[in-house]
């Protein structure tokens, strides 16, 4: 009994901090609609500021607390909404996801970079271990604190959004964002207001739990997933079920501590995983959310609709890319170009999911983990039968990490996805062998495994093994053009622009979702495979839940429309490690670019690889520029075969070459247009005809915008019947605009 | 209720109740659309018209009332297994494929469709609203007249019984919509039961057999159009003293 008692206090204190992290996440979600996967970061970078004020420079507790909540986490929230989040919140689901995974990323990697994790940083109780007897059961002063604030914020956060006029705007924003801004609300000071609150509760539970789990990067940002499987049972926006949901959890995490036993190996690490498992549960009984229509767009998405000699082409040259990096690498180095084409069959299996369904998944490396795993147990001496298998299996746990979600919203497949990703880091990665009745069962086994390259007649040196994985890429290349020309995939493109409209044709979203879904675990296990064979023994870090987000945040960057973003993605998420060999300084550059690249990147849908092929377009409508270009990076090729050209000026001479095409055919091409008369104008209807003939000029959209205030721009500066001009919205509504 | 019902409603709907919050958007709403007929429903901005369509089509739960499909009870069915059994709907706020082609935006719908039930083809779909030559330019980059009707051959290549038409021809020319209420008139000829929400009252009121008004979320008449240009309630509440001005 005693123990029961105790367990319950302590989990009823863990539960507080859970519900402090957890209501600032709610908060941020419900005023500004984007859930911010980076409050977990924000929480240890407060915790390790509280840390370096307070034992590292010696400051008295209270001044380093009040320094930390009262003006670090507030201004670095008040940032982060002005520099990160404003204007995201009409952009696709997707795009507004993959920002806030980016801020994750980058604030881990900028907490690593300040805080490196070769120092022992002891954080303490507050009042150390002193305690009071309540029952007869221990309670440390520290738990005590985190009670009674969670109890205050409970009452502070009701009397905000009830009681003053800047909760009410808070919650006039959620429902339309335009519309309240119309009547005379100003949503940009409340989102600014939530977000400097959520950070602040962010940095006070990172404080508050920092003396349990331990100053830890890591463990401390992913205490999200915890926080939000609270939210989750206020469906992320109920206040009062967020905190039943975190007392909850904190008795289930109390009570698994004590009574689990800890001599069985599938239930040793057990604890870490209930959250997750009550994610999931919650995840079942959730109403279905209603479809959606359109997303506001700012940005026009391009997803073309490749052809097949185009896209033949484009496979002949991914093979022939192959075959001359075969030709001019070391043995070494081609092992190091294998990991790189590894990882973009990796990042391929994005390309259906996110690029044309408009879904995404923060596990793909978790898959690739499985498929990896597979592929060492039942693939010995490459055989075929073990990649096979890989796909298969890790389709087959896609599908049931989908199902749950199928019926809901885009963002809660994010969630689901990133909790499972946690599941496998904590419990299931970690796990030693096992057996399940007849079934043995072993993953990582002691750490590492051996997985063994596949075995393909005439494939033996390393060399060989680069040219074999170029083809399977180029095939796999195919098969995604076959996908998007097929009408599975006008399914996927029209799912992702209106589900609603899908619907109501008579296509079964979910069932689209859920083969989009497994498809693309499969893939991603298929291609996990073959990157275990490139690294020889793979261990439970190859695949960790921080592996998948570059992953995800680099095929974004490199365009993921295309098969040329999942390439793009490759290159830098093998190449830049490549980097840090060469010039150390860049490590800790590296940690922090691919979030600040999702951060820049994330809401232009069409990446790199567009910009590329808009650069280069021009080219082919010059025949003797495209041959000249063709021909010079063949020379390149030639000098390097001959030796001639090695290292960095080879690197440089073959971006150079195909660049200086382009340009000269841009030139071409501008002083061809400049030569013809003026292009007619959009003045070819009546302005009030404007938008219903003819879809408004993005200058008239502007205009309108401009007058109303929806949108800032510089200049010019429009007048409203003589009023001053320059002020905002909802004072342009009292002056009496109105559309 | 005995067999002796009316003769076969493509569409029935019975005492729908829709409540956002405090406001009660549909107010026992009824409504019935019959083979062969086009359907009017008119009323002013607000008054439910959009609501009602999405709750026949599924994308909105009544918290009362029944929707029937051929004499089907399909309330709880989801909005996907409701086009199978032939209902097919446009939005009033463009709902088109933009990533798609306007030939793929239509084929996407009789792909569906497959071959378990008579319809037109894609082709077929896109003569009849005269836009082949429209077929590969980008859904998203058609002016929305055009997109309207690129709407409407989506929705008939899906073989519809039922086809709820939501404001089809505004943003369309007096030329536009003359032909446009051809093709309304040829396809309720094939035996389909159309349901027309419009705000030009003239073209609703010459091209419908039945017209229902909507107001604040409640029928206000239903009948004729002789019959609705005579209701005074109607009069008074949205046709005004100068009747047949869109609103």
């Amino acid at each position: 009994m005693d123990q029961f008692l105790q367990a319950t206090i302590t989990g009823i204190a863990t539960a507080a901090i859970l519900a402090v992290a957890a209501s600032g996440l709610v908060l941020t979600y419900t005023t500004t609609g984007i859930f911010n996967f980076a409050h977990g970061a924000i929480g240890m970078l407060g915790a390790f500021a509280y840390w370096q004020l307070r034992f590292d420079w010696g400051w008295p507790a209270p001044v380093a607390l009040l320094v930390v909540l009262g003006v670090l986490a507030p201004l670095l929230g008040v940032a982060i909404e002005l520099v990160v989040m404003r204007g995201l919140h009409d952009a696709p689901e997707a795009a507004r996801v993959v920002v806030s995974v980016g801020l994750l990323a980058a604030l881990l990697g900028l907490g690593l970079w300040v805080w490196p994790t070769d120092v022992a940083r002891p954080l303490t109780r507050f009042w150390g271990n002193e305690h009071i007897s309540v029952l007869g059961v221990r309670l440390t002063w520290h738990e005590v604190v985190a009670i009674l604030v969670a109890a205050g914020l409970a009452l502070g956060l009701r009397a905000l959004l009830y009681g003053t006029r800047a909760g009410l705007a808070m919650r006039a924003a959620v429902d339309d964002r335009a519309l309240s801004m119309l009547n005379g609300a100003r949503p940009h000071r409340s989102a600014v207001l939530a977000w400097a609150i959520g950070c602040t509760c962010a940095a006070l539970a990172g404080i508050l739990i920092s003396p349990a789990i331990g100053l830890m990067h890591v463990n401390l940002t992913l205490m999200i997933v915890n926080a939000y499987a609270a939210a989750m049972i206020g469906r992320l926006r109920n206040l009062p079920m967020t905190f039943a949901g975190a007392v909850a959890l904190g008795l289930l995490d109390a009570y698994a501590l004590t009574y689990l036993p800890t001599d069985s190996i599938l239930l040793a690490q057990f604890r870490f995983a209930i959250p997750v498992i009550l994610l999931f549960a919650v995840l079942l009984v959730l109403r279905q959310d209603r479809l959606r229509g359109h997303a506001a767009r700012s940005t026009r998405e391009v997803v073309p609709r490749p052809g097949w000699s185009g896209s033949l082409a484009t496979a002949a040259l991914f093979v022939a890319a192959g075959v001359v990096a075969a030709q001019i690498t070391s043995a070494p180095d081609a092992v190091a170009v294998q990991k790189i084409v590894a990882v973009a069959i990796i990042a391929l299996s994005l390309v259906p999911l996110v690029g044309f369904a408009g879904q995404l998944s923060l596990c793909q490396m978790s898959f690739a983990g499985i498929g990896a795993v597979v592929m060492a147990h039942h693939g010995h001496g490459g055989d075929p039968v073990g990649l096979l298998l890989a796909t298969v299996v890790a389709g087959a746990v896609g599908a049931l990490v989908a199902l749950p979600t199928v019926r809901l919203a885009g963002i809660y497949l994010a969630l689901a996805t990133a909790a499972f990703a946690m599941m496998l880091d904590l419990w299931i990665f970690g796990l030693r062998d096992f057996e399940v009745g007849p079934l043995s069962i072993s993953i990582f086994g002691t750490g590492s495994v051996a997985v063994d390259p596949i075995d393909v007649p005439g494939v033996d040196s390393a060399h060989d093994r680069l040219v074999f994985l170029s083809v399977v890429f180029a095939l796999l290349y195919l098969l995604v053009v076959a996908i998007r020309r097929s009408t599975f995939g006008q399914r996927l493109l029209a799912f992702k622009d209106s589900p609603a409209a899908s619907a109501t044709l008579g296509v079964n979203t979910m069932l689209v979702r859920l083969a989009v879904f497994t498809l693309s675990a499969a893939m991603a296990g298929f291609g996990g495979a073959l990157y275990g064979g490139t690294l020889g023994a793979v261990s439970a870090q190859n695949f960790a839940f921080a592996q998948s987000l570059p992953l995800l945040l680099l095929a974004v960057v490199g365009g993921i429309g295309t098969a040329a973003g999942a390439l793009v993605a490759g290159v830098l998420v093998g190449g830049l490690p490549l980097l840090v060999e060469v010039a150390p300084w860049f490590e800790n550059v590296n940690r922090v670019l691919p979030g600040t690249m999702g951060i820049a990147l994330g809401r232009n849908p069409n990446g790199i690889a567009h910009q590329i092929r808009v650069g280069l377009a021009p080219l082919r409508r010059q025949p003797a520029l495209l041959a000249g270009t063709v021909a010079g990076v063949a020379a390149v090729v030639g000098l390097r075969l001959a030796e001639v050209l090695t290292g960095t000026p080879f690197a440089l001479a073959l971006a150079a070459v195909p660049a200086a095409g382009g340009l000269a055919a841009q030139v071409l091409a501008a002083r061809r247009a400049a030569g013809a008369t003026a292009t007619e104008g959009p003045d070819d209807v009546p302005l009030e005809w404007a938008g219903i003939v003819r879809p408004f000029t993005a200058e008239e959209v502007a205009t309108m915008d401009r007058v109303l205030g929806l949108e800032r721009r510089p200049e010019p500066t429009p007048s409203l019947a003589g009023a001053p001009s320059g002020v905002s919205a909802p004072a342009r509504t009292a002056a009496g605009a109105g559309r | 209720m005995t067999a002796a019902t009316a003769p076969a409603a493509a569409l029935e709907v019975r005492d729908v109740v829709v409540r956002f919050g405090g406001h009660l958007a549909l107010d026992r709403v009824s409504l019935t659309a019959r083979p062969g007929e086009v359907t009017g429903l008119i009323g002013p901005n607000g008054a439910g018209k959009t609501t009602l369509f999405n709750v026949v089509t599924g994308l909105q739960a009544p918290q009362r009332g029944t929707v029937l499909l051929d004499g089907r009870d399909v309330t709880r069915l989801a909005p996907y297994r409701r086009a199978r059994r032939g209902l097919a709907r446009t939005f009033q706020r463009l709902e088109l494929f933009g990533l798609l082609t306007v030939a793929e935006n239509v084929e996407l719908a009789a792909s569906v469709r497959g071959r378990r039930r008579p319809g037109r083809s894609a082709d077929e779909a896109l003569e009849l609203v005269g836009l082949r030559d429209l077929a590969d330019v980008r859904a998203d980059e058609l002016p929305t007249g055009k997109a309207r009707l690129v709407e409407l051959a989506r929705a008939l290549a899906t073989g519809p019984r039922v086809l709820l038409l939501d404001e089809p021809a505004s943003g369309q020319s007096e030329a536009e919509t003359e032909e446009f209420r051809e093709v309304l008139l040829a396809v309720a000829g094939e035996g389909i039961a159309v349901v027309l929400v419009e705000h030009d009252v003239q073209l609703v009121m010459r091209t419908c057999s039945q017209v229902h008004v909507l107001d604040f979320g409640r029928v206000l008449a239903a009948g004729t159009p002789e019959e609705i240009r005579g209701n005074e309630a109607v009069i008074e509440a949205y046709l005004g003293a100068a009747p047949g001005v869109p609103a």
